[in-house]
């Protein structure tokens, strides 16, 4: 499946989009490490839908806008992307920060919104559950960490530095500390507005999460009881990455 | 040249064992190895030499703020600077300095200041700082958002220094109705500001522009990296139109002087070691978190990882001028070399650190005001 790789501007911020299949649309809004190539799972879920793979304001090549400051920017920036775009019943699927700027959005406006797939999502606290503590962690460390699998970790481990990449991953950390650092990975103001979400909600998360704990799939089921919960065996903190296919049967479900 | 006694208040009893297995001594070594009691001596014993320094001839007394950590006991340098103001009657007070964006509203670092100025009769010297990247870890303080706090904090604490009250503070961070400060600094139009850096041309260019003019304060870095710091102070100076003073440019260095070279080396070598590489020691992430510093300068310091991070024996910090060690004087000529070179008007000694004991801190702090310290005066 050919993905177009480009850029479109929205609210002043040249964004990194690409772009690939055919069908309903199908919003991919990536995790702290961005999305910096077109992975398989992303193939996979072009076969039925219109892809598209966005990188956020702040990560990868999309610019870097001043107003960025906190998770409802970035929030109100894809309510604008989805207008700029004339996207309509736009299935979002969002994986760690990504599943909170869903979140964000859906409290928000599900006006151009047809579902949420939430991967392993931040954006709530529970009560006696710790997110890892991505920004002490040394970089090795936090990618053995979304792992269960340790070869998938050594494969990117593996992966030679150029300082491009060098120069993004700083970048990506940069905003990901922006928008997340205090309160760390939540909006304590948030699960007073979930009941506002109307539409379907999955939320798909690997047991093995060392990350975000699979213990948080507790609190969402609490807050938002229509939810459909899949916990995915033997699998860290990316199962589009881990369990492409048990990820994208989910989703196309 | 004014010359000032500066003190960490480190935990000097630390299990230095536990300290490195720990891999550092701050944010997560657990404070159970903190015992009050050894604790109660230290503070008293550390405060007895900060007032010592006032018989013994320095200019000023320094504290200091860090938090969650044994590398220094002064959460609050708010509370040693009071303790100093009273116990002493010539000596300035030097804050260097409150970290501004921990703090959560700086009207209240505006009034303790003032407090520590009308108290001491006009002895405080304030410094602000940002504090260091681990604390930003430990209070959970934005770090990309540091800068901005760092100066609108700055600029609401001058102004209620300053200006009559009660008037409004618009901020994005602060904002605050009525700002009318009781007490005023007994200092006009404020006590002096100084600005403690690791070196950051940021941080150079904000300090000298002319509305400013802080005095700017390199800390604990070799020595050719301190002259490189205050010559781009001085240009920075230049290219605003004006000659700096010595008086706005500081280096803070820890020193020991003994009878003789190999004496000196020989008592200091466990205690700065332990500093250098035990109490100082923290990983990069720790360090540097995202925003701490702008994205390039945190390259360098990757670049500089295995030097920066990697131990360092007494030798090796004498050669590289990160500690000045030896009979008075070696000292006096090393310290004469330096300011031939630099130019600064504020010499800042560390004569405590790391586990470096009581009566080898006084012997110390005495050999340094006797043999190095009128000799230094004149510059």
């Amino acid at each position: 499946m050919k993905f177009t790789d480009g850029f479109i501007e929205v609210d002043g911020c040249r964004t990194h989009l690409r772009r690939g299949g055919s069908g309903q649309p199908l919003l991919y809004l990536h995790g702290a490490s961005g999305a910096p190539a077109i992975m398989p799972f992303m193939e996979q879920l072009a076969a039925r839908f219109d892809v598209l793979v966005p990188e956020h304001p702040g990560y990868g090549l999309s610019d870097e806008p001043e107003w960025l400051e906190n998770i409802h920017d970035a929030a109100y920036f894809y309510l604008d992307f989805l207008k700029r775009l004339n996207l309509q019943k736009a299935v979002l699927v969002g994986s760690s920060m990504g599943g909170w700027m869903a979140l964000e959005m859906a409290v928000r406006d599900t006006s151009r919104i047809k579902s949420l797939v939430l991967v392993g999502p931040a954006g709530i606290s529970a009560p006696g559950v710790q997110p890892a503590d991505i920004f002490l962690m040394p970089p090795e460390e936090v990618i053995r960490s979304l792992f269960d699998d340790p070869r998938l970790a050594e494969q990117r481990l593996a992966e030679p530095a150029t300082p491009e990449s060098l120069d993004i991953a700083l970048k990506n950390r940069h905003t990901t500390a922006r928008l997340a650092w205090e309160p760390r990975l939540h909006d304590p103001f948030l699960p007073k507005w979930l009941h506002r979400i109307d539409v379907p909600v999955k939320i798909i998360w690997g047991a093995e999460d060392r990350i975000l704990p699979v213990a948080f799939t507790k609190e969402f089921s609490r807050l938002m009881p229509k939810a459909e919960i899949h916990i995915i065996a033997g699998c860290g903190h990316l199962p589009q990455l881990e369990k492409p296919d048990a990820f994208c049967e989910i989703v196309c479900r | 040249m004014q010359i000032i006694l500066f003190h960490l208040m480190p935990y000097a009893d630390l299990d230095l064992e536990a300290g490195r297995k720990n891999g550092t001594v701050w944010v997560r070594l657990p404070n159970r190895h903190f015992d009050p009691e050894k604790g109660h001596r230290l503070y008293n014993r550390y405060l007895d030499e900060l007032e010592h320094a006032e018989r013994l001839g320095f200019d000023a007394v320094s504290v200091n703020e860090h938090h969650q950590t044994a590398y220094g006991l002064m959460p609050s340098p708010i509370v040693t600077a009071s303790a100093l103001a009273r116990r002493t009657q010539r000596v300035r007070i030097a804050i260097l300095g409150s970290a501004l964006p921990l703090r959560e509203h700086p009207l209240m670092v505006a009034e303790e200041h003032a407090m520590i100025d009308v108290i001491s009769g006009g002895r405080l010297i304030s410094g602000f700082v940002r504090g260091i990247g681990a604390e930003y870890h430990t209070f959970g303080v934005n770090p990309t958002f540091s800068h901005e706090r760092f100066h609108e904090a700055h600029d609401l604490i001058v102004r209620a220094w300053t200006e009559p009250g009660p008037f409004p503070f618009q901020g994005k961070h602060y904002n605050v109705q009525y700002v009318n400060l009781w007490p005023r600094p007994y200092q006009k139009p404020h006590p002096p500001i100084w600005i403690p850096s690791q070196g950051s041309k940021e941080t150079i260019d904000w300090a000298s522009h002319p509305d400013r003019r802080y005095t700017y304060l390199q800390t604990f870095s070799p020595a050719r990296v301190v002259q490189r710091y205050l010559k781009l102070y001085r240009d920075t100076c230049s290219g605003y139109g004006y000659e700096a003073q010595d008086s706005q440019l500081g280096w803070a260095v820890p020193v020991y002087v003994a009878n003789t070279d190999e004496e000196a080396r020989r008592e200091a070598k466990p205690h700065f070691e332990a500093f250098r590489n035990v109490f100082v020691k923290m990983p990069l992430e720790m360090l540097l978190p995202p925003g701490y510093t702008s994205r390039e300068s945190l390259k360098n310091v990757m670049k500089a990882k295995a030097q920066m991070f990697g131990d360092v024996t007494i030798d090796q910090a004498v050669e590289l001028g990160l500690f000045v060690c030896g009979s008075g004087k070696t000292v006096l000529k090393a310290f004469e070399g330096y300011w031939n070179d630099m130019r600064f008007g504020n010499l800042l000694v560390l004569c405590q650190f790391g586990t470096l004991p009581a009566e080898l801190t006084r012997k110390n702090m005495e050999f340094f005001a006797r043999e190095v310290m009128p000799r230094l005066k004149p510059l």
